[in-house]
């Protein structure tokens, strides 16, 4: 297949991409366009942190200071955060679990053009009269006044790429409930796929709450809905509710699958099986059920009254018990292990202090008294980042380095990777931790200034230094996938030499179908079990090798994104250029046009035969 | 699958709509889609029992003054007996009388055709009274719950339509069966929401 794919030239490449329906490379085009928004995203902090660096600066306007944060807010969870984590997961879990592809193939394909067409939409508004500057979380009271058109395109563009998540979260969970290889139970599942499967679950019932919101959002400001304005019987608390009922299980959906990497890196690196594993399945299924009963923790301050709010702050600090559960597995799996240092491992490692102490601080916040101290101040935005960069960030720095030689049979240099993450821990660290105590000093959140001499001046300072060091940390990976991806030098199978688990066994590169014959799991950390065993192989196979059916490529999920990307524009301008109306309907009959076409037109796929599986050309075609 | 492959009702299998892994892959993958269905309806339901009756100060119209039951009467009883013939339609189905499973599917889509039409002539009578999406809260959160639902009745429509359009001339086989299957699920499940939408709209909103 690779030698096949060199040969090509660009323009059959780039179509390549454009039509496929393998779960690998659209893993390669999530990676691709949610780093690129990482990088989008990290400037804009970098822009906030020069800002802040000193009081009564003037390096940005006001104005211009909310369109930073909030599109460095919304750009990282939606567009660069969860597509990585969408990535690893079209990467790894297909394989993990001896399948061939996704449940759907298409539908893998559309909900990426989805988040693709989603994300360039709300980044357009930069050049077309401004971001939106009603933070990430765009508080109707907010939003519903912010001139201009930001506000429209958070509401579009996270209304397109929210279907593009909801469809992914339903494609892994069938993979997961209908695809398993023979032997694969539920309970001999890697626990990236577990966290996967949860995390899935939690897209499923948490991204409905929020397309709702949004849709009240777009009615009510660009076609004349009240919603949330009270002078016409609206109410602004119902955008908080839905808002954080989606709000807050996102969290999860990012943290679990982060969990889900380091639970695999750790027996890799500590070369003994994962601690408890019974414990940290169900410990991952009770975050997820928690998940949903907490959103209120974030509007203790709204009004609720104490009833409600002790309810939400003993519920929140419950979900410390499965998440204390985890942390001490993984200790416990160290324990005693012959630990190599790998970067991966670097990070597992930095990982659990640096997510302890956002967890604890957490729990702080849970206390609905002290939470009405900490509100809107430096205190939460060092919390979260501790959680998402501290969890999040770490376990998607871990994966890239972990999965890299699996997605491209190449390894990342490992000098430059532990330079990286030196900088990148070291720098985050300056960066967050001394933001605890400017929230203690009384600095609220979201300010683009403030006057000097209360103490927060060098605080500040140290804190933006921190944020250098980050940056140079990612400039190093920068440079460092330029480098393997120059030298390309291939690794083959099993690189890390210590996989437990079914990704490792395959031969690579991965070919397109995967597993020429299903293989057949024996046991938790099945490929550990057949090097143990001294197969060479490194699988058992559960069938003869046959003909293996695979799904055709297709144009039309793009062609169904363009279509809401362009009735987008439409609605965007509806009631201010006359060609709104037209432009909405000429979208929008893009979209169902080639749906109805895709509806129409059988599409059986085709079959790669066994004798071309069996000549050993791989079933090339 | 082969597609050329001809059953008697006797070889037809007893769950054509899960018999292939595609089918089965449509079969859970759209149960779980109707999960997020039923958190999107019940966000909608909790806004819309938030605002109902809710406007501008002095706002005249309130849900007992606004709705007349007995054309809601009969837009439920159509919209029940529509999910009763589909459910006719499906048994045809699983006993390969392709005929039979067209001809129950076309009165279901008679029946959904009728309560849209019925719905949009409530919609343009409450319009005309006064009563429009941007009148206030109540309206704009009763057109979109209500007009959520009626959007899926038209979805419905269209892709019942579709399906027996595409497949009247080749007939039954594993490929298009769990389809219909799903269709007629799908169709299940919008009569399921009306029934909350006549109790917590139309007979909560009546009886006060
Ligand atoms: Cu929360």
């Amino acid at each position: 297949m690779s030698s096949i794919a060199q040969k090509k030239g660009f323009g059959a490449t780039l179509w390549d991409y454009l039509t496929t329906v393998d779960h690998k490379k659209i893993a390669i085009l999530y990676l691709i366009t949610g780093g690129f928004f990482f990088i989008v995203g990290g400037i804009e902090a970098m822009l906030i942190r020069i800002q802040l660096a000193q009081p009564d600066n003037d390096f940005v306007s006001a104005g211009m200071f909310n369109q930073i944060i909030t599109m460095h807010g919304t750009t990282m969870i939606f567009l660069a955060a969860m597509p990585l984590l969408l990535g690893f997961m079209n990467a790894v879990m297909p394989l993990q679990i001896g399948a061939r592809d996704v449940a759907f193939p298409f539908l893998n394909s559309l909900g990426f053009w989805l988040f693709f067409f989603g994300g360039v939409f709300l980044n357009l508004s930069w050049f077309m009269g401004g971001a939106p500057d009603a933070g990430w979380t765009s508080y109707a009271s907010l939003s519903l006044a912010s001139p201009g058109h930001g506000i429209d395109f958070y509401a579009l563009g996270l209304f397109i790429s929210g279907f593009g998540t909801l469809i992914g979260g339903i494609n892994f969970l069938v993979t997961i409930i209908n695809m398993r290889a023979p032997g694969m139970t539920y309970m001999r599942m890697p626990l990236f796929t577990w966290t996967t499967f949860v995390a899935s679950a939690l897209i499923l019932f948490a991204f409905p709450p929020l397309t709702v919101g949004i849709v009240f959002m777009i009615v009510d400001r660009m076609f004349g809905g009240n919603f949330f304005d009270h002078t016409m019987g609206g109410n602004t608390i119902i955008w908080e509710h839905l808002f954080w009922i989606f709000g807050h299980p996102e969290v999860y959906i990012l943290i679990l699958p982060a969990f889900g990497i380091f639970s695999e890196i750790f027996p890799t690196f500590a070369r003994k099986r994962l601690f408890g594993y019974s414990a940290m399945v169900f410990a991952t299924v009770l975050i997820g059920f928690l998940g949903f009963m907490v959103w209120a923790h974030h509007m203790f301050t709204v009004g609720m009254g104490p009833t409600a709010n002790a309810i939400f702050a003993v519920a929140t600090m419950a979900i410390a018990v499965p998440t204390g559960v985890k942390i001490f597995n993984w200790l416990l799996t160290m324990w005693g292990g012959s630990i190599v240092f790998t970067t991966p491992m670097l990070y597992a490692v930095g990982f659990i202090p640096s997510f302890v102490a956002g967890g604890v601080t957490g729990v702080m916040q849970a206390a609905a008294p002290l939470d009405y101290q900490l509100h809107d101040s430096y205190f939460i935005v060092a919390h979260f980042h501790y959680v998402i960069v501290g969890g999040v960030v770490l376990g998607l720095l871990a994966g890239l380095h972990f999965y890299w030689p699996l997605m491209f049979n190449t390894m990342l240099n490992e000098k430059l990777g532990k330079i990286t993450f030196w900088l990148f821990f070291i720098g985050f660290h300056l960066t967050f931790f001394i933001q605890h105590f400017l929230g203690l000093l009384g600095m609220p959140r979201r300010v683009f200034t403030y006057v000097a001499d209360q103490g927060w001046d060098s605080y500040n300072m140290i804190s933006s230094i921190g944020a250098i060091f980050m940056a140079a940390g990612v400039i190093v990976l920068v440079v460092n996938i330029i480098m393997t991806i120059v030298k390309n030098e291939k690794v083959g199978r099993d690189p890390w030499g210590d996989g437990r688990t079914l990704e490792w066994a395959l031969p690579q590169p991965v070919p397109f179908y995967n597993f020429k014959q299903t293989p057949l799991v024996r046991g938790l950390d099945t490929f550990w079990i057949e090097k143990q065993e001294g197969n060479k192989e490194g699988m058992t196979y559960a069938e003869p090798v046959g003909d293996i059916h695979m799904p055709n490529n297709s144009f039309v999920p793009v062609v169904i994104s363009f279509g809401l990307f362009v009735a987008s524009f439409g609605a965007l301008y509806n009631g201010e250029k006359s060609w709104a109306v037209p432009v909405i309907i000429l979208g929008l009959g893009i979209t169902f046009a080639s749906m109805i076409h895709r509806s129409l037109k059988d599409d059986h796929g085709y079959h790669v035969h066994k004798e071309d599986l069996l000549d050993d050309k791989g079933g090339k075609h | 699958m082969d597609l050329n492959t001809k059953y008697t009702p006797q070889s037809w299998p007893d769950h054509p709509e899960n018999s292939t892994l595609e089918g089965k892959n449509k079969f859970v993958g759209f149960w779980l889609f109707l999960g997020g269905e039923t958190v999107t309806f019940a966000s909608l339901f909790a806004t819309y029992l938030a605002l109902k009756n809710k406007g501008p100060s002095g706002m005249e119209f309130t849900t007992q003054g606004l709705f007349e039951l007995p054309l809601v009467f009969i837009m439920t009883m159509l919209l029940l007996t529509s999910s009763l013939t589909s459910v006719y339609a499906m048994y045809h189905m699983k006993n390969y009388n392709f005929k039979a499973m067209q001809a129950w599917l076309m009165v279901t889509v008679l029946l959904g055709a009728a309560f849209l039409g019925f719905e949009i002539y409530e919609f343009s009578h409450y319009v005309h009274l006064g009563f429009t999406f941007n009148q206030s809260a109540f309206s704009s959160a009763f057109f979109i719950l209500v007009g959520t639902h009626g959007a899926h009745v038209l979805v419905g429509l269209g892709w019942i339509i579709l399906l027996m359009v595409r497949n009247a001339k080749r007939g039954l086989n594993l490929y298009n069966a769990p389809k219909f299957y799903l269709a007629s699920l799908y169709w299940h499940f919008i009569d399921v929401v009306w029934v909350f939408i006549f109790t917590v709209v139309y007979l909560m909103g009546v009886m006060g």
